[in-house]
């Protein structure tokens, strides 16, 4: 269980210090789906990097399966199982597929094996293994590289950062799939940040996140119709079906 | 052979046992094993320090292994190796200089090889350099490597550099013709007090001619880098060269890369770049469970791969 109470984010601009995140509280259950949505700007990426400890944000507490988290560093708390994919993932020049995916398990993979995890995010296979994860991937190939990544960890807490994004019908509806069956067949819980109805239909539960507040949380089929329905500035999704 | 030496060359040449076909070890200047094979023949210099190598025409998937290896301290020496490789031949020459300096003297070798590549011939020259030792003596490693290409040839230069070489100057001069390939990489790291400098010209003179340079390198420490590659287009060529740099710590580093054209059909690029290690790259790979450190060693091994 993933539990957060009081969690602030600031940044210094040039007019003086900014709110990203304002005393977000939240309890998230071992083994649910989460879709984390909202407007953009709204802190969605900035919550799930306080979460992983990519950026320095402070909390009155943050635990995981009970341990407390607020000192401990990214190597740390990837060490206890919280994993995050990208939003925008980087590229590295030399670095293989295979290497990537190889780091993420913790051991060498097969090819075997490295070709299930790139099939579960419908990237055909051999042509992959022995790519550079430089500039000549595409965005939408990087990005399913990235989300194989996690896969390839198998972490407690997977955060996935807008995995839709980039990515082809067929591919997306792989991915579709792929989270539904790991939600399915696995322990793990799944934190997703995503705009898209087929990603949030699948979930437990929905948080809408706008403003660097939780605006509104609880079960999908709850949550849903009223999202749906609501106007929350700045949204173009939300805004469209109305 | 000691275990001092068998390690330089293993690093140097990946010998472990004596090599299968032609080869010459070349230990503190003097012949520590030589083998001709039926179509490749080695023979010793008269008139200065080094061995003529002779590929008979039309020699296919044959090796020639010459390391290098220095282990008395302040031993010093320039050697010349002429490589002389038959039309339609198609061998791996796998060359290499390891220094053990355990002394307070400056180790040096400085070697010049010079490839005279026949119509349609094709080479892969592999060039290893490492140091090493607990010696305060410099270890020196000055090739100066000469390409001259007949039409229709094809040579592949792979240059490494990743340990213990104090100082470097690398000099490299290609001479293609007609319908020829030159496909040069170099990986170099740098770390202490080190210093390298790479120069670098390769001429296509001949119509259809191809010219790939890639250099990666890693600066670390207080280390310093040069790169002046030079690309003259004197016909219908195409030529591309790419310098790569990761810098770190407080080194160094100075990419020069030059294209000439002296020809309306020439078609030239260079690409150069020095930044260091991207913030999201180092904790891209955290996420997955890397300490800061091991993040930056898979970042680098991969790069230099
Ligand atoms: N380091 C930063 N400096 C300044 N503004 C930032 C910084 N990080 C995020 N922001 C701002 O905080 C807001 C929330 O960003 P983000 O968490 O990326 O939103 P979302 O993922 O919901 O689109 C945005 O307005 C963004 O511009
Ligand atoms: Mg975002």
């Amino acid at each position: 269980m993933l539990s957060i109470r009081g969690l602030n984010y600031e940044v210094e601009t040039e007019h003086g210090p900014l709110g990203i995140l304002k005393n977000i509280d939240l309890d998230i259950e071992t083994g649910r789906f989460v879709v984390i949505t909202g407007p953009n700007g709204g802190g969605k990426t900035s919550l799930a990097k306080a979460i992983m400890g990519l950026v320095p944000a402070t909390a009155e507490s943050m635990t995981y399966n009970g341990t407390d988290i607020t000192g401990l560093d990214v190597t740390e708390r990837a060490k206890l199982g919280i994993s995050y994919g990208f939003q925008q993932p980087p590229r590295f020049k030399g670095m293989l597929v295979t290497d990537l995916l190889s780091i993420a398990a913790g051991r060498e993979l097969t090819d075997g094996e490295c070709c299930a995890y790139l099939t579960q995010v419908g990237l055909c296979t051999s042509d992959y293994q022995g790519r550079e994860i430089d500039a000549g991937l595409s965005g939408g190939e990087l990005k399913r590289i990235e989300i194989a990544s996690l896969l390839a960890r198998n972490a407690s807490l997977m955060i996935f950062d807008e995995p839709e994004a980039g990515i082809d019908l067929w591919s997306f509806a792989r991915l579709t799939e792929t989270f539904r069956e790991l939600h399915e067949n696995s322990e793990a819980t799944l934190i997703i940040i995503s705009h898209q109805e087929r990603i949030i239909r699948l979930s437990d539960e929905i948080i809408l996140i706008s403003g660097g507040e939780v605006s509104m949380s609880g079960p999908t089929e709850e949550i849903f119709p009223k999202i749906m329905n609501a106007t929350v500035p700045g949204c173009a999704f939300l805004e469209d079906r109305k | 052979m000691n275990d001092i030496e068998k390690n330089l060359l293993a690093q140097v040449a990946d010998l472990h046992e004596i090599p299968i076909g032609a080869y010459n070890i070349r230990r503190d200047g003097e012949a520590a094993g030589r083998n001709s094979t039926a179509n490749i023949e080695i023979t010793s210099k008269t008139d200065k320090p080094g061995i003529d190598i002779r590929i008979k025409p039309g020699t296919k998937n044959e090796s020639v292994h010459i390391p290098v290896i220095i282990t008395q301290s302040g031993y010093g020496e320039t050697v010349y190796n002429d490589f002389f490789v038959g039309a339609g031949s198609d061998v791996l020459i796998v060359a290499g200089c390891g220094i053990h300096n355990s002394g307070c003297d400056t180790s040096q070798h400085d070697g010049i090889h010079a490839f005279y590549l026949e119509e349609g011939a094709r080479v892969r020259y592999v060039e290893k350099h490492y140091g090493e030792g607990e010696g305060t003596g410099e270890r020196i490693m000055n090739p100066t490597t000469l390409i001259y290409m007949q039409k229709n040839s094809y040579i592949e230069l792979e240059t490494v550099q990743i340990r213990g070489v104090d100082s470097t100057l690398r000099q490299t001069y290609v001479e293609a013709a007609e319908g020829c390939e030159v496909v040069i990489t170099e990986r170099l790291m740098t770390h202490g007090k080190q210093i390298a400098d790479s120069e670098m010209e390769v001429d296509l003179n001949g119509d259809d001619s191809r010219a790939r340079i890639t250099s990666r390198s890693v600066a670390q420490d207080e280390s310093v880098q040069v790169f002046r590659p030079r690309v003259v287009g004197n016909a219908k060529c195409f030529g591309h060269v790419q310098c790569d740099t990761i810098i770190m710590g407080k080194a160094k580093v100075s990419s020069v890369p030059e294209i000439a054209a002296n020809n309306v059909e020439a078609q030239l690029v260079h690409e150069a770049a020095i930044g260091r290690i991207a913030g999201d790259q180092l904790l891209k790979l955290m996420t997955l469970g890397l300490s800061k450190e091991e993040a930056e060693e898979r970042i680098i091994s991969g790069f230099l791969k």
